[in-house]
């Protein structure tokens, strides 16, 4: 089975093997951009669970995609500290700008924005998760810069 | 002021072992193993009034006393770093600015409780945090400070760290158990109480972050300094977080007992331009909000609650004059409708239907009822669901309407705010 041998890895881990699904399937979105039934059918038949309980953990935690996310996926802070320094702006900019709409992806697969609750990083507010990045004190002209880099 | 959990932050390479060492790195920890029992270690954590500083103020000493030692089962200690309560921030500085702190407070606690096995839930968006401690753990390994039969005893020490994946109730603890488990963040019905059922069915500790770093000086200072640092039944030093409208947004290490107003206008530099205060949150979004005469208030478990509030997560959220408080209720109203994780109706129902009667208001599309209906709505979520959300939601919302009600009544009639 492909990606056994990481599988064996990071269920090795933990005492219950079980306890090993969402560690898996981090892994598993991060090699294929998103989780795919056929990638919870794997897993689900690896961790000898129902798929079912695997695509209700997918579909639970708002960090698994089953849909792919743009090259840049933006996640701006909508929650109270971000929100009085002009979250609401800053979102309604990018909308403008990429020409799409919280939850959806450009057609060029470039961007896609979402509308997340607090990450956490309220001292950079206003604030977003650009992939893996924190990018804070946001400003039109900075989300420009951002955009014009990955365009 | 002497610093505690800030001590290293700053300091270059302040995540590497090196820099650690530098500072009396894992004598703490050999002093424990090697030199007092399990009790006597819980014993000094229990004099030192350290209480859990994930927002409930447990006392740290006492949790890890109701570990029954007889149950033959595996003990575990989880370390909650879900770190998700608006307003709080202070658990990513220690992930990335002194893991090892953590880690030694995680040996420590370990052999308190004869525990074996370390989980540390981070939540899935702190990248840097599970790099910068997994980096940490790889030294500690290779330093002979974690692993098998460490300084020279018999004690074995695994430490694992567990990504979250974006649930803001996955930091219940409860909920976080269920998650470490690989399922969804269903909170459990307690009793039975984690201490006794917890992970995989067996004995669990769960302390927050900013608890665990504490316990190292603890050990290696004694019980009464640490103690002597804050005021009565509340030991040492806490993290505020402090954002929204202030000049110097950050995290403060400061004594328990600091009041509200020092934080604000001396450690966070006041408010922007000139601006007066509104409404501050003081321990996190779901802390009933306060008032600017209410201000004087130490910041600490017992006089937050004296007053009707609580300490929570150490978030403070200042929002100045120019604030639409209706508004920011219904900011408030959404994070819960968003992030109720839909176990239980009042809540799952209940959350949802509160965020929509307030945006109602603040669009000015209610009437005099949807304003009557909404402290009903909110005091029939709380008390009424498995975890402390539905209180939350309760408190939260309700202390907006409660303080703010000229405001919410001035958008029914149409009126504008105020500001």
């Amino acid at each position: 089975m492909e990606y056994k041998q990481e599988f064996d890895k990071i269920t090795s881990r933990y005492e219950v093997k079980t306890a090993a699904l969402l560690p898996l399937l981090h892994f598993v979105q991060e090699k294929e951009g998103l989780v795919t039934p056929e990638a919870e059918g794997k897993i689900a038949e690896y961790l000898g669970m129902p798929v079912v309980h695997v695509h209700e953990v997918v579909s639970f935690y708002h960090l698994f995609h089953q849909k792919r996310k743009g090259k840049c996926h933006l996640s701006v802070c909508q929650t109270t500290a971000c929100a009085l320094h002009g979250a609401e702006g800053i979102i309604e900019h990018i909308q403008k700008r990429l020409n799409i709409r919280p939850g959806e992806t450009t057609p060029d697969g470039k961007f896609s924005l979402s509308v997340v609750e607090c990450l956490g990083a309220c001292e950079l507010a206003p604030m977003m998760q650009s992939n893996k990045e924190y990018k804070g004190f946001l400003s039109k002209k900075k989300i420009d810069e951002l955009i014009d880099q990955n365009n | 002021m002497e610093k505690i959990v800030t001590r290293h932050f700053g300091q270059e390479n302040s995540h590497h072992l090196i820099n650690y060492l530098k500072d009396n790195g894992y004598q703490a920890a050999r002093k424990a193993i090697t030199q007092m029992t399990p009790a006597q270690v819980i014993d000094e954590v229990k004099k030192s009034n350290l209480r859990g500083l994930g927002g409930a103020g447990f006392p740290t000493g006492t949790k890890w006393s109701f570990i029954p030692q007889a149950n033959p089962k595996p003990k575990y200690l989880v370390i909650n770093g879900d770190e998700g309560e608006p307003g709080t921030f202070k658990d990513k500085y220690i992930f990335e600015q002194d893991p090892h702190a953590l880690l030694e407070g995680i040996i420590v606690t370990c052999y308190a409780i004869n525990s074996h096995k370390a989980y540390v839930y981070i939540r899935g968006e702190y990248i840097k945090s599970m790099e910068n401690l997994q980096g940490a753990i790889d030294e500690a390994y290779r330093a002979g400070f974690l692993g098998k039969g460490i300084f020279g005893t018999g004690f074995d020490i695994e430490v694992v760290i567990h990504p979250g994946a974006g649930a803001y109730i996955c930091g219940e603890e409860t909920a976080l158990l269920e998650s470490l488990e690989g399922k969804k963040g269903f909170p459990r019905l307690k009793p039975p109480f984690p201490a006794v059922v917890g992970l995989f069915g067996c004995p669990t500790v769960i302390n927050n972050v900013e608890t665990i770093s504490c316990v190292p000086p603890i050990i290696n200072k004694g019980a009464e300094w640490f103690a002597k640092l804050g005021c009565e039944k509340n030991g040492g030093n806490r993290l505020f977080c402090v954002s929204g409208h202030v000049n110097k947004p950050g995290v403060y290490e400061l004594p328990n007992g600091t009041t509200l107003r020092e934080i604000i206008y001396e450690h966070a530099g006041g408010i922007p331009n000139g601006r007066k205060l509104k409404a501050v949150i003081p321990g996190g979004i779901s802390a009933p909000i306060l008032t600017p005469d209410q201000i004087d208030v130490k910041m600490d478990f017992d006089s937050l609650k004296a007053i009707g509030s609580m300490a929570g997560s150490g978030g403070i959220i200042v929002m100045d004059d120019t604030t639409d408080m209706v508004w920011a209720a219904m900011v408030a109203a959404r994070f819960f409708a968003h992030e109720s994780c839909g176990q239980c109706s009042p809540c799952r129902e209940g959350s949802g239907w509160v965020y929509r009667n307030v945006k109602r208001i603040y669009e000015g599309l209610a009437k005099d009822h949807d304003l009557n209906n909404l402290p009903g709505i909110v005091n029939n979520i709380g008390g009424n669901t498995i975890c402390a959300f539905g209180d939350a939601v309760s408190m939260s919302v309700g202390s907006y309407v409660a303080k703010f009600r000229s405001e919410f009544e001035a958008k029914i009639k149409g009126h504008v705010c105020q500001t």
